[in-house]
């Protein structure tokens, strides 16, 4: 039997992990094209460019891997 | 699972839970028995598995550096020397191309955070149930306690203290050698002169204060959130039937090998970020 908080904590899990990674998704895809196009023009900064594109990266993913976490942690702890 | 009568919430809640030493509310001092008590102790607990396994970590590496530095040798490097020398040639090129000022303490700093949050993140890869259920067996054996009360956290970054620890550690040095290097007076300048001019002192005291403090913070909250997310679909995982785990758990601990290094590296480049800031004399 499925209360009205568990509902309520469902659907919170799910708009945390959805809302999450769509930001993340838009982030990384410019990202990922603008890296390519530096690439494209200048390959002989392709060491530097993966570096930073590296430390970026983890910035911008670090958000929905929380939002992640935390939603299973509702999903499954709290809730279940 | 550990049991078979526990609750899946109940064995998540029982994974998160630390082992905690501290001061009871009647006064006397022991280690929590659940989490509520864990909760009653307040700010005088001292979390035993977090403060453990990062002083082991920690003391196997300075064991695995001393060892490389006392057998090194220029003639025949052999394959360990030649790991840790690649390590610290990775660590220098990045201090000198984000690092400008002048300090020999930057590059060992960013060489220890890296190091000791590479080993401690690296505890997220150890099966979830292996180190919790071996510390019952030996609590329940030795000492008979009842297994129930036994906690073990193993990955002390998915603890927050101790993501805050280091974080303050380095808050703390970033105060010392802003006010170091630009004299106290060029430090308040910078923190109430900067983006507007002096006539609107209180806006940019705002603006360059939540600068300042959020750096810490956001320093600490990501490599807690990231190893804790980790770590809570590895407990996930785990949850499900034995025979079904490896074709989850697999996949994870690889993509999670990558987000142990990016966590650890981020961490140690803004750190440099950061002193080389604080070592900037003008805008």
């Amino acid at each position: 039997m499925i209360t009205e908080v568990q509902a309520t904590l469902f659907v919170a899990g799910a708009i945390l992990m959805g809302l999450g990674a769509l930001g993340a998704a838009v982030g990384i895809g410019i990202l990922g094209a603008r890296f390519l196009e530096g690439a494209a023009r200048q390959p002989e900064l392709i060491p530097m460019l993966r570096t930073q594109m590296f430390i970026v990266m983890g910035l911008v993913d670090a958000v929905p891997m929380i939002a992640v976490g935390i939603s299973m942690y509702i999903l499954f702890a709290v809730a279940g | 699972m550990a049991s078979g009568e526990l609750t899946s919430g109940a064995y998540i809640k029982h994974h998160l839970q630390n082992l905690t030493y501290g001061k009871f509310p009647d006064g006397h001092w022991g280690f929590a028995e659940n989490a509520i008590e864990a909760k009653e102790m307040g700010f005088m607990a001292l979390h035993v598995d977090t403060l453990g396994f990062s002083f082991i970590l920690g003391a196997l590496f300075l064991f695995l550096f001393a060892q490389a530095a006392k057998r090194a040798s220029i003639d025949a490097p052999r394959g360990f020397q030649n790991f840790i020398e690649s390590i610290i040639d990775f660590i220098d090129d990045n201090v000198r191309g984000s690092f400008n000022g002048k300090n020999p303490m930057v590059a060992p700093l960013a060489l220890t955070t890296f190091i000791w949050i590479v080993l401690m993140n690296t505890m997220d890869l150890v099966p979830v149930d292996w180190l919790p259920v071996l510390a019952q067996k030996i609590s329940a054996g030795i000492f008979g306690i009842d297994p129930h009360h036994v906690f073990l956290k193993v990955v002390p970054t998915t603890d927050p203290n101790m993501t805050f620890g280091m974080s303050i550690g380095i808050f703390l040095l970033i105060l010392y050698y802003s006010v170091k290097e630009k004299g106290l007076g060029g430090f308040i300048g910078e923190l109430t002169l900067h983006p507007f001019g002096k006539w609107m002192l209180p806006a940019n005291l705002f603006l360059e204060g939540v600068n300042l403090l959020a750096k810490p913070v956001s320093l600490a909250l990501r490599l807690f959130g990231n190893m804790y997310a980790g770590e809570m679909i590895f407990i996930l995982i785990a949850l499900l039937p034995f025979w079904i785990q490896w074709s989850l758990s697999l996949p994870w601990a690889i993509f999670h090998i990558l987000i142990v290094l990016l966590q650890a590296f981020i961490f140690m480049t803004l750190v440099i970020v950061y002193m080389d800031m604080a070592h900037q004399k003008e805008h």
